[in-house]
């Protein structure tokens, strides 16, 4: 703090702690602990193409290492009227990163008087995340419909991308493709919505990282369709037995009633001053 | 002006304190108002990113600056310097925040948000700098 008195202070990253922070860890290894971990959410997020639009999907777990830290968190992030975003990796990350490129989007169109562009989004989103050469650790699939048409990208931690008609990322990455390589790109909205949604269960069974309940975002040129929880494949388990008493359980053995007389004593009245 | 020159703004480190000559008043290095230092901390960034983000509009500058003479000729960039000096000149006090308005247009960072918006804005700061002492830096008089 003392050496920045003759300096001007400019907004941003500060990297003043960076080195008392890896002191710090070094000392706690040392006795066996460990520095607490940003919360992720180990994630199932999806996105698909059919024949109107887009339809992306996201599973609602947030966990902080082993522990769920979050059963319903909201993983598809608005960014423009008709584009939206799921965000995987680190949940604060891919939050503050969505809601910057909402508001750069937002001011943007204000500047060009055009609705936005899903490849507009995606290019700034993934110049961004080059800039911090994968620090910030945000994996995020972009979707929606602009005056192009439907279009879906992914975007990867460190800045690469892809476009293509469906795609999966987070934590089951691999073992989601399946499922959609039965897509064609004609399928009407039923369809993919319950294509979409069995990839989404297929993750929340098959990886620890995700779970509760299935997001849906349908995004069509007319309108947009956030159904949030549409689908609960897990239910929580039904308690079978109950630990309450019945009434009179408990037998009565004795009843004293003590009756306390009161008598007025004194009595005044004290004005509130309400002015 | 030379764009080439740009480079020898770029800082390749963070800046040295107890070898610079112009460390403090008797040419030692001055613990009051620079805090402690060893050499490790001095020569290498703390963080991959630290040096990275403090060169980065400079390099922009550079990258675009570099472009614009290749396609339009030596006049494009030197104006555009020409204007980018004029208004960095225009500030308030040394030790108040002032909100670069004019630079903020010319460089079109008026109509996006990034990091250097949200976080660590100087406007929020805590702490200020003393007004005697800044603005005599300023004018050389320290």
């Amino acid at each position: 703090m003392l050496n920045t008195s003759t300096k001007t202070l400019t907004g941003g990253f500060s990297f003043e702690n960076t080195r008392r922070n890896a002191v710090l860890e070094a000392n706690l290894s040392e006795k066996g602990y460990s520095a607490p971990n940003a919360r992720k959410t180990g994630t199932t997020i999806a996105g698909l193409i059919f024949k109107d639009g887009v339809i992306l999907g996201a599973d609602t777990r947030a966990t902080d290492d082993m522990v769920v830290a979050d059963k319903n968190c909201m993983k598809i992030h608005y960014i423009a009227p008709k584009i939206y975003c799921c965000g995987a990796g680190v949940a604060a990350d891919a939050e503050v990163t969505t809601q910057m490129m909402s508001s750069n989007v937002e001011l943007h169109s204000l500047s060009t008087g055009r609705p936005p562009l899903v490849a507009m989004v995606t290019r700034q989103l993934k110049q961004m995340l080059f800039r911090y050469q994968g620090h910030i650790g945000s994996s995020l699939i972009v979707g929606g419909v602009d005056i192009n048409g439907p279009q879906l990208y992914s975007i990867y931690p460190h800045g690469s991308y892809d476009k293509l008609p469906f795609l999966t990322m987070g934590t089951v990455t691999f073992s989601l493709p399946p499922f959609f390589e039965q897509t064609q790109s004609e399928q009407n909205l039923e369809e993919a919505k319950q294509l979409v949604r069995d990839a989404i269960t297929a993750g929340i069974f098959c990886d620890l990282g995700s779970g509760s309940n299935v997001d849906l975002c349908v995004i069509t040129e007319k309108t947009v369709d956030y159904l949030r929880a549409y689908d609960q494949p897990v239910q929580k388990g039904l308690r079978e037995g109950t630990y309450r008493y019945k009434p009179g359980t408990t037998a009565v053995l004795t009843k004293t009633v003590t009756p306390l007389t009161l008598d007025v004593v004194d009595e005044s009245v004290q004005v509130m001053d309400t002015e | 002006m030379n764009t080439r020159g740009l480079r020898s703004q770029l800082k390749d480190s963070v800046p040295v304190t107890g070898l610079c000559p112009q460390a403090g008043s008797y040419g030692v290095q001055d613990s009051l108002r620079r805090g402690f230092s060893s050499v490790k901390n001095e020569l290498l960034p703390s963080h991959p990113l630290e040096l990275s983000e403090k060169n980065f509009q400079l390099n922009q500058d550079k990258m675009n600056f570099n472009t614009l003479r290749n396609i339009q000729g030596l006049h494009a960039p030197l104006k555009l310097q020409m204007e980018y000096r004029a208004a960095r000149q225009i500030q308030r006090l040394p030790f108040l925040p002032s909100s670069n308005l004019a630079l903020d247009t010319l460089r079109g960072t008026d109509d996006s948000i990034g990091f250097e918006d949200i976080l660590n804005d100087p406007v929020l700061s805590e702490i200020m700098g003393d007004p005697h002492i800044m603005t005599e830096y300023k004018l050389g008089v320290l």
